[in-house]
């Protein structure tokens, strides 16, 4: 079979004496891959990079006629973090957390991220107007609000993460479950779970809600997990998802504290096999030294009492918090392998790869370039034995692994790394090789049809490490592993049309006066502050 | 043995991670000669920038380096090298044994910072003074010297052994601030007078003042009066002040301050 490429779109034909033709038999062709959860921009990113000069130290990318040079390892420099991910085939990230005061900063590194289409979502789930339009149950004005956000941040999905709990960690607390309220809102995370889900809906936005949970990173938390699902389970219309629960192994835990922590997988699993409203990320965790950053300030300081590491705590003024600590994840530690297990038992023990994806929280759980690694878990039982073998013993003990014969063919690879990831972020033209879509390609030295991934793991994982192929919107870019053709990406980014624009009265402007650094005027982001602007217009019902 | 002349003095800093016996024993003269070396942004080759003699020496059946000349401004010598002997007749630059795994490093003249950085075994002597961070972990990195001797007979400057988990640093002369800050484990141990917050976020360890300190951190505790204190075996007259701390950090590192030379602090007998 052919796949013809014209002016950066995959076409049904072309003239096949003059085009380029490029002899891909006995090689695995897919779409260019989609990251929807990675981050790999912005304030908190470069805070981490600052934070840790050992990082980088032993991984140095030496400059090339093509490329800059550049450091590794858990927070890549932007330009490095794009080569990187187009060696591995992939074309489109999605940068999961950005206060929306922070913008400017992540868009400019976006700008400096090569080689791949980016877009990046604004936190917004402990937004001041937000929690207020919630309490007072204005879902419309709250709708155009964001409406209006998203244009001034030039953001693509309404990111939560712990929803009321960053407000409240402005004051020193935090929200235990659903229905805690935040303290001065007397709003509950119930409330904005299902007000932000609603005016999604309004909005007509391409991706969901994308939520990271209350609780996270906290033994038994699966239950907040199972609650925040259901929460939202009745403004589901047909089959279509209202919420994606974002690297969901760190809100999969059974137990009452870290001795007693076991897997809550098979409930989670259990629960969205019988429902389609929910779409989920892994968050797989790799052994290896890597830098966790959330907005999550709670969270984080949590982790940094539990190993007095360095951190870094912030406090974004009114929008959200954030939390920096580097973390080594090892094998021999129970927790740790615990861990890793559930991000494996998750993949697997959900039937439907299109509503569970590959990622690793980059860098949460791990650098993504430990993707290849993840590929040959999920699609070998014998390379997920072996590393079983090598883990703490108790964790061994508790594993649901052994009990998974289930073993992930290619294509499900192809769902799970990127058509089901495009099709969650309402990508229409990505994650795909039909007609009209963008000629994003990726070309992976292995035969489908003849390699028993199984057995045959570690050529799995190789061919994955380095495509031999890498085709951004047309061009070639990545031949043999190596860069052949630097080249900017798109910045998606969403416009809404609302019939009702946000009411910009002289209340709104005192309080950006009075509570933020930014005036009001300077707030938004103009267009033309980005590389390469991909404007996505959706029509809202409001 | 190989012995390096500097054939002009340097400007620029010199990255010499090359020369250690580990490489230097594997290779021929001609190799030897060729090998690659940094001149600020310039790439070298060793001939070019010292003049290299062979000696036939029977006495010694260790690999020896000897480099004649002043060389402050040649870093990484005796980087990662796990053998042999490295003498250096003169003033040797930053990251002297850095990572290095054994041998032993002999210094007639100063040394700058970074000296022993994350070494692991082998013994780094230094006859004059020396920068800071000597034993210390790279930069952000908590994995600082983990095993090995470094002997300083003049004075060092400030943060020695940070993030120190195993070994002895051992100072004759005058200590900056900040020794063993962040120590995890191992030994300091201290002749001359110390600039004071000694052990600052130490977890564990021993740090040996035997001269004047101007004061101890409000995060230590004061346990006992020794009248002796052991380092490395041998034995050292006190007596002693004995502090615990960093107690901000929950540590049970162990401060031994003179008795005699610090009677300022002796208003902390009162708390024993």
């Amino acid at each position: 079979m052919d796949i013809a490429i014209k002016n950066g779109k995959i076409v049904k034909k072309v003239n096949a004496k003059k085009a380029k033709i490029i002899d891909a038999l006995g090689m695995t062709v897919m779409p260019g891959g989609v990251d929807i959860h990675s981050h790999i921009a912005g304030a908190e990113v470069n805070s981490g990079r600052l934070l840790r000069p050992e990082d980088h130290v032993n991984d140095v990318e030496v400059k090339t006629a093509l490329t800059r040079s550049g450091v590794g390892y858990s927070i890549p420099s932007t330009f490095t973090t794009g080569y990187r991910y187009s060696r591995m085939g992939y074309t489109t990230i999605m940068n999961p957390s950005m206060p929306p005061l922070e913008a400017r900063h992540t868009h400019e590194e976006l700008d400096d991220t090569p080689m791949v289409d980016k877009a990046t979502y604004p936190l917004l789930g402990d937004w001041w107007f937000v929690l207020e339009h919630l309490r007072d149950d204005l879902i419309e004005e709250c709708a155009a609000h964001i409406a209006w956000m998203m244009t001034a941040t030039k953001g693509y999905a309404i990111k939560i993460v712990n929803p009321g709990g960053l407000e409240s960690w402005s004051f020193g607390r935090n929200v235990q479950n659903l229905d805690d309220p935040v303290p001065n809102f007397n709003v509950t995370p119930r409330e904005i779970l299902r007000g932000l889900c609603k005016i999604n809906k309004l909005l007509n936005l391409p991706h969901t809600i994308h939520v990271h949970t209350n609780n996270l990173g906290k033994p038994g938390n699966y239950v907040t997990a199972l609650e925040t699902m259901k929460c939202v389970e009745d403004l589901a219309e047909g089959n279509r998802p209202v919420i994606h629960i974002t690297h969901c192994q760190f809100c999969a835990y059974k137990g009452s504290d870290w001795r007693t922590l076991s897997s809550g997988a098979e409930e989670i699993a259990k629960y969205v096999n019988h429902h389609d409203h929910v779409t989920l990320d892994m968050g797989q965790v790799i052994f290896t030294d890597t830098t966790t950053m959330t907005a999550d300030g709670p969270f984080q300081y949590g982790l940094y009492n539990l190993t007095g590491n360095k951190w870094v705590n912030h406090d974004v003024e009114t929008e959200t918090t954030s939390g920096i600590v580097p973390f080594r994840y090892k094998r021999k530690s129970s927790v740790h392998a615990t861990q890793w297990s559930i991000g494996l038992e998750l993949a697997l023990l959900v039937k439907d790869p299109w509503k569970i994806y590959m990622t690793t929280d980059h860098p949460n759980g791990g650098p993504f370039t430990a993707y290849p690694k993840i590929i040959a878990w999920l699609m070998s039982q014998v390379a997920r034995k072996k590393t079983l073998s090598k883990i703490s013993k108790r964790a061994r003990r508790k594993s649901l692994l052994p009990s998974i014969d289930r073993e992930f063919s290619f294509y499900e690879i192809a769902v799970v790394t990127r058509a089901g990831q495009a099709k969650a972020l309402g990508l229409t033209q990505k994650g795909h090789l039909g007609i009209g879509a963008d000629a994003d390609v990726a070309v992976f030295n292995v035969n489908p049809e003849q390699v028993d991934a199984s057995k045959k793991y570690k050529t799995v994982r190789r061919a994955f490490k380095k495509a031999v192929y890498t085709i951004k919107g047309g061009e070639i870019v990545v031949k043999d592993g190596q860069i052949v053709k630097p080249v900017f990406g798109k910045t998606f980014w969403i416009d809404v049309k609302t019939s009702l624009p946000m009411e910009v009265n002289d209340d709104l402007k005192r309080k950006f006066r009075e509570y933020w650094t930014v005036e009001y005027e300077n707030y938004p982001i103009p267009e033309s502050f980005l590389h390469v602007p991909a404007q996505i217009s959706v029509k809202a019902e409001i | 043995m190989i012995t390096l002349h500097p054939k002009h003095p340097f400007k620029a800093p010199v990255d010499a991670e090359c020369i250690s016996p580990d490489v230097f024993a594997e290779k021929s003269a001609k190799e030897i000669a060729a090998l690659q070396i940094w001149e600020g942004n310039r790439k070298r080759t060793l001939s070019g920038l010292f003049k290299i003699k062979h000696e036939n020496d029977s006495s010694s059946k260790e690999f020896t380096i000897r480099i004649c000349g002043d060389v402050s401004k040649v870093r990484k010598i005796g980087a990662k090298m796990s053998k042999g002997n490295i003498i250096v007749e003169g003033d040797a630059g930053m990251h002297l044994g850095e990572e290095m795994k054994g041998g032993v490093i002999t210094v007639t003249g100063n040394a700058d910072s970074w000296t022993g950085s994350m070494m692991k075994e082998g013994t780094i002597e230094i006859k004059g003074n020396v920068g800071d961070y000597i034993g210390a972990s790279y930069r952000g990195s908590t994995q600082g010297m983990s095993g090995g001797k470094i002997i300083i007979h003049g004075d060092a400057g400030y943060e020695v052994g940070c993030f120190m988990r195993k070994g002895l640093i051992k100072v004759h002369g005058n200590i900056g601030k900040f020794a063993g800050i962040h120590m995890r484990n191992g030994t300091i141990f201290i002749q001359g007078n110390s600039e004071g917050r000694a052990g600052a976020q130490m977890i564990s360890g021993k740090i040996v003042v035997c001269g004047h300190i101007p004061s101890i951190l409000p995060t230590f505790t004061i346990d006992n009066v020794r009248p002796k204190v052991k380092v490395n075996g041998e034995k050292v007259e006190g007596p002693f002040y004995r502090f615990i701390g960093d107690l901000a950090d929950g540590g049970n590192g162990k401060l031994f301050v003179s008795k005699t030379k610090n009677t300022h602090l002796n208003s902390y007998e009162e708390y024993l």
